[in-house]
């Protein structure tokens, strides 16, 4: 049997070990997005990949690609889920757009925008979550987090430092700061480091570079980000 | 044959900052097209006070941060068929919205008694006041609202295409480009 499989009628081939995600990407294909990384192992959390694989809601990001699946992506069933999905992490947060370094440059605003989401649509949390400004270089504004766990996986697999985690549960999972003052001064993190790289939207911005690039004339603001490669 | 009835478009800016409105007049000279299709009713462009009760167009610049901006939201609510909220602090509550962290007190004291500079220093109470609400709110955690326009402000462009697809009977769609929150 051919290593090929159905993307909403389109034939994907593959190589054995792909996961559904990687396959689409290398056929050019975008799926939609937040916690996958293409250098990164999958996290399978932020559910925004999610298609169905002969009928059954999956994760693409976590699922391998076997020959003959049919796959269904760009449905108006799942993107209205990946739509709620978005306005659920505006809403759990304090994304406020017009006053964030990361405008334009964002991948949770960019993926709303290509959603097509009109409104956060649910009621706002508004949580009080202080900013970490104790690092030189870097300053960290944990209202932003989507607890997509790039920088843990980052920090941990590649800097071998091991600088940020995921604590707590549920609705209280939030982003820590390995240090037992919690603060980022306190740590051997550095701005060379991939952790200082990763962040899909603004909770790690280096320091004393605002709006060197004006809004408008960023990333996602030049095409949108299903026509935009994976870099960061 | 007789010309199409003119539909009534209200505008309103509660906690903004009329940028949105601006934006709004930022359509230049398209204004003399879309004052072919609608007239304005209640809007600080006209200066009228009180919502016409039969407004086609309901037009919500900024959120809610005072009881007064609760009153007119349903107000608006009640005497337009179709509300739309124009902008971030409509949508998410905006720059307004980033006191919501901080209790009213608190803000109160500061604002009033504690910054430099001050003496004698008063938190106005005079009942003619509209009470502050203890945290900014989006439009749509209150009334209905039928269509959004995001943006801060929302380009010119955008919202011509919002209320030009309206006009012409459409679902109001904004492409790459039009779409934007900052």
């Amino acid at each position: 049997m051919s290593h090929t499989f159905t993307l909403d009628g389109k034939t994907i081939p593959f190589v054995d070990g792909q996961t559904i995600i990687q396959a689409a990407s290398a056929a050019g294909v975008f799926i939609p997005h937040l916690c996958y990384h293409p250098e990164f192992k999958a996290h399978g959390s932020c559910k925004l990949c999610t298609v169905k694989v002969n009928g059954r809601h999956t994760a693409s990001c976590t699922m391998r690609a076997a020959a003959g699946m049919v796959v269904e992506s760009e449905t108006e069933e799942i993107n209205d889920e990946r739509r709620a999905l978005t306005q659920m992490l505006f809403v759990e947060g304090n994304h406020f757009c017009p006053s964030c370094e990361k405008s334009g440059n964002c991948q949770l605003q960019a993926t709303a925008y290509h959603l097509g989401m009109m409104s956060p649509h649910y009621d706002h949390f508004f949580p009080n979550r202080a900013v970490d400004a104790s690092h030189p270089e870097v300053l960290l504004d944990f209202n932003r987090c989507i607890l997509c766990s790039l920088c843990v996986r980052a920090s941990r697999d590649v800097d071998g430092k091991n600088v940020f985690g995921l604590s707590g549960r549920g609705i209280k999972t939030h982003l820590i700061v390995n240090a037992k003052s919690g603060q980022l001064a306190d740590t051997d993190f550095s701005l060379a480091d991939k952790a200082a790289q990763v962040c899909p939207v603004g909770v790690i911005l280096q320091k004393r570079q605002g709006f060197a690039v004006p809004i408008g004339a960023r990333k996602f603001d030049k095409a949108p980000i299903s026509e935009t490669t994976e870099e960061r | 044959m007789t010309a199409a009835k003119k539909l009534k478009v209200a505008t309103t800016s509660l906690a903004g900052c009329f940028g949105c409105h601006m934006s709004l007049l930022d359509i230049d000279e398209r204004l003399f097209t879309l004052l072919e299709h609608i007239e304005f009713d209640r809007s600080p462009l006209t200066d009228i006070k009180t919502c016409s009760p039969d407004c086609d167009i309901g037009i919500i610049e900024g959120g809610l941060c005072n009881a007064e901006n609760v009153h007119v939201l349903r107000e608006f609510r009640q005497n337009c068929k179709i509300l739309i909220a124009m902008g971030a602090c409509a949508i998410n509550g905006g720059l307004p919205a980033q006191r919501n962290h901080l209790p009213l007190t608190t803000i109160l004291e500061e604002v009033y008694h504690t910054s430099p500079g001050l003496t004698n220093g008063m938190i106005p109470n005079d009942p003619e006041l509209p009470l502050p609400l203890n945290q900014v709110h989006p439009i749509h955690e209150v009334v209905k609202i039928d269509y959004f326009i995001p943006g801060c402000p929302p380009s010119a462009d955008a919202i011509w295409k919002v209320l030009t697809d309206l006009l012409a009977g459409k679902e109001p769609e904004l492409g790459h480009g039009l779409m934007h929150y900052d």
